[in-house]
């Protein structure tokens, strides 16, 4: 198994070489994809942590039936493929879409632009940040919070102080997958936001761009993303026993 | 996880030593353009031949990739020169003759929006859809609006939101009408005419696709691939190929 996922990537990486990589860094559209995948993903996942985590902590709180439900509902974008997912926010925010003359009426256009690659990735991320955050807050031991609040805090210092330090390391692990899934988002960004160097050309539509005309180039990009994916969950996964309980 | 492993390539050696040995099969790769026409036309051969054909279609230049690694296939139907060129540099392929040939249009939605109302008023669509430089219709869309002269090309490319990475997908946003207007061929305008309109690209501008057909050095069927080559180039199939709306080679 292990082998069945490395050989792959590995592949990729030696069946190059440093000459390629160097001419793929130099095609004239890596630069704009990595820059345009860098400021959208920081911002999808800006927005996935502020309205994705008060989401969870009532998923993981709740007993309610609904929850559960709601819980089923924001797994949905897992399953349905990622094309699926962009017509479908094509059908729902596109200027024909369901909520199109709504937002014609308050002059927001919102496919094919920078903000379409946001949702999308945002669209397709948003599970795995909220099922790894509502696995922490339900981890959250309840009495604890129960003692801070005896104790004087204020609701909001209880979330702050209490929750969130406890539940930290399974939010920051669901934020790296989310950051990791938008970064690699590609289908139903192309079917949302389209393919246009500097507006929504993120670097997985350079790499299918590039692989039309230059399979060197488009290797070399495929290194740069696996290497920044690599990175990110390098960088936050949860370091093993250090901030254990 | 080991004998699983065993038992996959075992089952999958089988499976595929199997198809080798099925007698009556023609592989076709065409491009994707030619959905329409060859779906009919496989119907056709089959009927009069009794061998069954297999339609792999997917964009030229993959096409051309799956053959260079070793793909299995009887013919290659490309949507245009360059990349049966590479195939026949290669000798992967022998004797390419072009079969069809295809005229790129614009495209509006049904009811057309942006009143886009000839080739001359493109400037009109704010919202465009063509294809990247890198496939053949984004080649030939640039060569169009070069033809045009170059502040018009500069106008239209202005109100470009979108460069596909194929022509179904050109197809596919003004369908729905979240492009103003798009340029293809007026084989996928024609196949999708209920959710489009067509506006002819002058003549003494527009580029002419060509595509080029070839059966396979190493065709495991050769007969059946040369018999399948033969019907394209017949009376009958270059009539099937015109109701698609290809144009004569």
């Amino acid at each position: 198994m292990l082998a069945f996922l490395v050989v792959p990537v590995v592949a990729l990486f030696v069946t190059g070489n440093p000459a390629d990589w160097l001419a793929g860094l130099r095609h004239p559209i890596t630069a704009p994809a990595l820059l345009l995948s860098i400021v959208t993903t920081a911002l999808s996942l800006s927005v996935l942590v502020a309205f994705g985590t008060p989401l969870a902590w009532w998923l993981g709180r709740s007993e309610a039936r609904v929850a559960r439900l709601v819980e089923t509902v924001v797994q949905l974008p897992i399953v349905v493929p990622p094309a699926v997912a962009g017509l479908a926010l094509l059908l729902a925010f596109g200027r024909r879409g369901l909520l199109g003359p709504l937002l014609e009426g308050m002059g927001v256009d919102i496919a094919f632009s920078t903000i379409a690659v946001v949702l999308a990735q945002v669209f397709v991320a948003a599970p795995f940040y909220i099922q790894a955050a509502t696995a922490a807050f339900a981890g959250v031991d309840e009495n604890l919070l129960v003692v801070a609040r005896t104790l004087g805090a204020s609701p909001a210092t209880v979330l702050f102080r209490v929750a969130l330090p406890l539940a930290r390391r399974g939010l920051i692990a669901g934020a790296a997958l989310a950051w990791a899934r938008a970064l690699g988002e590609f289908g139903a960004t192309l079917m949302f936001a389209g393919n246009l160097s500097g507006r929504t050309q993120t670097l997985p539509l350079a790499v299918y761009t590039a692989l039309e005309s230059d399979v060197r180039a488009a290797q070399a990009l495929a290194v740069i993303l696996v290497v920044i994916a690599v990175a990110i969950i390098i960088v936050l996964r949860p370091r093993r026993g250090r901030h254990r309980r | 996880m080991k004998t699983l492993l065993i038992a996959a390539v075992v089952v999958f050696g089988f499976s595929a030593s199997a198809r080798a040995e099925a007698p009556r099969e023609v592989t076709v790769f065409a491009a994707a353009s030619l959905r329409e026409a060859f779906e009919d036309l496989a119907k056709t051969f089959e009927s009069k031949s009794g061998v069954k054909v297999r339609v792999n279609l997917a964009g030229s230049q993959e096409l051309r990739t799956q053959i260079e690694n070793g793909a299995r296939a009887d013919v290659f139907a490309s949507a245009d020169q360059k990349h049966m060129a590479a195939l026949v540099k290669a000798s992967l392929v022998t004797a390419p003759r072009v079969f069809a040939r295809n005229t790129p249009v614009v495209i509006v939605p049904k009811g057309n929006p942006a009143k886009v109302a000839s080739f001359e008023q493109l400037t009109k669509a704010k919202k465009l859809v063509i294809g990247v430089p890198e496939v053949p219709i984004g080649t030939y869309t640039l060569q169009i609006l070069e033809n045009a002269g170059a502040d018009f090309k500069t106008k239209i490319l202005a109100n470009v939101v979108s460069r596909e990475l194929n022509v179904r997908q050109v197809m596919a946003k003004v369908s729905l009408g979240e492009a103003d207007a798009g340029i293809v061929y007026r084989t996928d305008a024609l196949a999708g005419k209920d959710k489009v309109e067509i506006i002819e690209i002058p003549t003494k501008l527009n580029v002419i696709a060509e595509y080029p057909v070839a059966v396979l050095s190493k065709a495991p069927q050769a007969a059946a691939a040369r018999a399948f080559v033969d019907l394209l180039l017949s009376a009958e199939g270059q009539k099937r190929l015109a109701a698609a709306g290809f144009v004569a080679p």
